[in-house]
C-alpha cells in the first residue's frame, strides 16, 4: 500500500508504470516509435519530448544488492536510450545514482556513484558523447519508494537518465 | 543562537571548604569502577538545589547522571532529611538508611551583577564526609550549561572519568515523506535541549563533524548542484567549500588537530579515494589510489593513523575496515567477522574502533580493538548506523530508524544501557562534540 501511494507521488513513476501496462496489452516487446503507443492511446509524448523519453524509452535500470554492474535488462534499456539520445542531439544529461537503504549512508554514496559512472560508460560505449554526460549520486537519499521490504529496494538501486538543456 | 556559542563567562571550580565536618581521612571510600564489567549503578541521593533556579539545575544534574546508566538516583519521596542549609553537614545515618551512596547539595541564587552562582556539594555518605564542594558563576543564559558542568563534575569525582555532559551535538534534523525528506544542519546540547539549525533545508546536507578545537564543522552538502565538502562556523554561520576538486566530495572529518580535513573523493571511474586537505596551506594528500570505494576515513587521536570502509577485498563480504599510516602507507584489514562492516570511527581514547555492521539482515553498532580483535556488538536493530563517540570515550550515539525515519540513540560501552534522544523531528547523522571550553 505504502508503494502504490509512493508511485502515485511520483510522476516518473506513474510514467513508467503506464509504460509497462501498455508494452504488456501490445503483445510486442518494444514500441518501435511513438507513434505505436500513440495507436494504443498513450503516446501524446511528443517525438523527442522529455515525456517521450520517458514514457517510451524508459529512463531509469536497476540493479542487483550492491552491485553496479550492468544487468541484460538494463542494457537493454540503456541501448534504448542510447539511440534516442543520439537522435535528438540537443539534450544535455545527468544520470543519478542511487542505493537502496540498506548499507550505511557514506557508502551508498559511493555506490550510487558507482552505479551512474557505469550507467554512462555503458551509454558512452553506445555512441552518446561523453561531452553531454554528467553523474550525480545521491546515495540512499532520495529513495522513490519508501517500504521497508524488498519490493522497494530493488526499485531504489537504479541510475536515471534525466534530461536537462534544451528542449521538453 | 548566541546563548549556546557564547563561552560561558565563568570563575569555576572555586572549591568550597569543609565547615561544619571534622577533618576524616583523606581516601575516599566513594568510588565507581567503570572498567568493571558490570557496574551496578550508584544510589545517589540528589534533593532540590536552595534558591528559585534551584530545582531545576538540580533537576538536570538529575537527568544527566541517570542516563549515564552509572547513578540510580533515589526518589525524592523517600529522603527522610529536608535540607535546607546546603552548606552544612547532613545526617549521614538518615540518607544511609534509604541506602544513598552518595548526596548532592547545593544552591543557586543571583548576584547583584545579574549572574547566577551555583555551588553543590557531594557527601560521602557511608565516609561520613565531604567528597567535594565547587561554586560557578555564569550568565543568565547558561543555566543549563551550569548544570551539566556540576553533573560533570560529579561523575568525574566518582568514577575518575572525565564526563561528557557539557557537550553539544550536531546532526541533520529530518522532516516530511520519506521520499522527500527535508534534511537541515541542527546543533542541540547532549540532552536534546537547546536545539537550533544552522541551514534552512533547502540543500540535502549529511555528515556534519565537528572540529576538535573550534567552533566549526565539516559536512557534506548539495547546495551547489554536485555534492562537497564544506565548513561552517557555527558563530558566524561563515560556508566555505573545503578544496577545489572535480568530483564528489563526501565523509569528511577533521584530524585531532583540527588542521586537516580527510574525506573521499569520486574518481572518473566511480570509485571513491581518500583525500586528506591541511587547511592552511590547502595542500591535499592523496591516501588511497584503488579501483574501490575507499570512505568514511577517521584519524586515531594521535594522528598517526587512519581506519577506513573499502570494498577493495571483493567477494561476499564487500566493505570491510582497514587501518593504514595517515601518509596512506600499509593499508590492513581488520574486520574478519561475518557480515558487512563501514562507518568506523576511532574512539577518542585511541583503544577502540566503533562501527555498523550488517549481518542477518540487522545492523548492528559495536566496537572492536584497533587490531580487529575483540569485537563486541552493542545494540542491533533493523536498521541503525553511524556512531559517534562521547568525548571521554564512554558512550556512543548513532541513529536508528525503526520505522518511519530516524531517530538518535545513544548506547554505553557496556551495551545495556540504550538511551533515546529527544528530538522534535526525525533526526540522523550525530556527532559529539568535544567537552565544552
Amino acid at each position: 500500500m505504502g508503494r502504490i501511494a509512493a508511485l502515485t507521488r511520483n510522476p516518473a513513476m506513474i510514467a513508467l508504470v503506464a509504460a509497462l501496462a501498455i508494452t504488456g496489452c501490445a503483445s510486442k516487446k518494444t514500441p518501435n516509435s511513438a507513434a505505436d503507443l500513440g495507436l494504443n492511446g498513450a503516446g501524446a509524448a511528443t517525438p523527442g519530448s522529455a515525456q517521450d523519453f520517458t514514457v517510451n524509452i524508459g529512463d531509469r535500470i536497476f540493479f542487483d544488492t550492491d552491485s553496479s554492474s550492468i544487468r541484460a535488462d538494463a542494457q537493454t534499456t540503456l541501448a534504448r536510450q542510447a539511440q534516442w539520445l543520439n537522435q535528438y542531439r540537443q539534450y544535455a544529461i545527468v544520470i543519478e545514482g542511487h542505493a537502496d537503504e540498506r548499507g550505511t549512508r557514506e557508502y551508498n554514496l559511493a555506490l550510487g556513484a558507482r552505479r551512474a559512472a557505469a550507467t554512462r560508460d555503458f551509454l558512452v560505449s553506445k555512441g552518446v558523447s561523453a561531452s553531454r554526460l554528467k553523474t550525480i549520486s545521491y546515495g540512499k537519499e532520495r529513495p522513490v519508494a519508501v517500504c521497508d521490504d524488498i519490493s522497494c529496494w530493488s526499485q531504489n538501486r537504479r541510475a536515471v537518465t534525466t534530461l536537462s538543456g534544451a528542449g521538453s | 543562537m548566541k546563548s549556546i556559542l557564547k563561552p560561558l563567562l565563568m570563575v569555576a571550580a572555586m572549591a568550597l571548604g569543609i565547615s561544619s565536618v571534622a577533618t576524616l581521612p583523606a581516601w575516599a571510600t566513594l568510588e565507581l569502577n567503570v572498567n568493571k564489567g558490570n557496574v551496578e549503578p550508584m544510589p545517589i541521593a540528589i534533593p532540590d538545589f536552595q534558591g528559585g533556579l534551584g530545582p531545576q539545575i538540580s533537576e538536570i544534574v538529575t537527568a544527566d547522571l541517570k542516563r549515564s546508566g552509572l547513578f540510580a538516583p533515589i526518589d525524592k519521596a523517600a529522603f527522610v532529611e529536608k535540607i535546607t542549609n546546603p552548606d552544612a553537614s547532613p545526617r549521614f545515618e538518615d540518607w544511609k538508611v534509604i541506602n544513598a551512596q552518595a548526596l548532592v547539595t547545593g544552591s543557586v541564587s543571583k548576584e547583584a551583577d545579574g549572574r547566577i552562582r551555583a555551588q553543590y556539594r557531594l557527601w560521602d555518605i557511608f565516609g561520613n564526609q565531604q567528597m567535594a564542594g565547587e561554586q560557578f558563576f555564569a550568565n543568565d543564559a547558561n543555566q543549563r550549561r551550569v548544570a551539566h558542568i556540576i553533573a560533570d563534575a560529579i561523575y568525574e569525582k566518582i568514577t575518575g572519568e572525565k564526563g561528557y555532559f557539557d557537550t553539544r551535538v550536531v546532526f541533520v534534523d529530518e522532516s516530511g515523506a520519506k521520499n522527500a525528506r527535508k534534511k537541515r544542519l541542527a546543533i542541540m546540547d547532549q540532552d536534546g535541549a537547546n536545539v537550533r539549525y544552522l541551514s534552512d533545508g533547502r540543500a540535502i546536507v549529511l555528515t556534519p563533524r565537528f572540529s576538535p578545537n573550534r567552533q566549526e564543522i565539516t559536512y557534506m552538502s548539495y547546495e551547489s548542484g554536485q555534492p562537497k565538502v564544506y565548513l561552517l562556523q557555527i558563530e558566524t554561520g561563515q560556508r566555505e567549500l573545503v578544496g577545489n576538486f572535480p568530483g564528489m566530495t563526501f565523509a569528511p572529518r577533521f584530524s585531532p588537530d583540527g588542521q586537516k580535513v580527510i574525506m573521499s573523493l569520486l574518481r572518473d571511474d566511480g570509485n571513491s579515494n581518500i583525500f586528506a586537505m591541511d587547511l592552511r596551506s590547502r595542500s591535499t594528500t592523496r591516501l588511497t589510489d584503488s579501483t574501490a570505494i575507499d570512505t568514511s576515513p577517521s584519524y586515531s587521536p594521535d594522528g598517526t593513523q587512519v581506519v577506513f570502509t573499502s570494498d577493495r577485498g571483493g567477494g561476499s563480504g564487500r566493505s570491510q575496515i582497514y587501518v593504514m599510516g595517515a601518509d596512506g602507507s600499509n593499508p590492513h584489514r581488520i574486520s574478519f567477522g561475518d557480515g558487512v562492516y563501514s562507518t568506523p570511527v576511532w574512539s577518542p581514547r585511541g583503544d577502540l574502533i566503533a562501527f555498523t555492521k550488517q549481518s542477518g539482515g540487522e545492523f548492528q553498532i559495536g566496537v572492536m580493538k584497533t587490531d580487529g580483535s575483540g569485537e563486541r556488538i552493542l545494540s542491533s536493530g533493523f536498521q541503525q548506523e553511524g556512531p559517534t563517540w562521547a568525548p571521554n570515550g564512554r558512550v556512543l550515539m548513532f541513529f536508528r530508524d525503526s520505522g518511519g525515519g530516524p531517530k538518535l540513540v545513544s548506547v554505553d560501552l557496556t551495551g545495556r544501557n540504550e538511551q533515546p534522544i529527544p528530538t522534535a523531528n526525525y533526526a540522523s547523522d550525530p556527532a559529539w562534540s568535544p567537552l565544552l571550553e
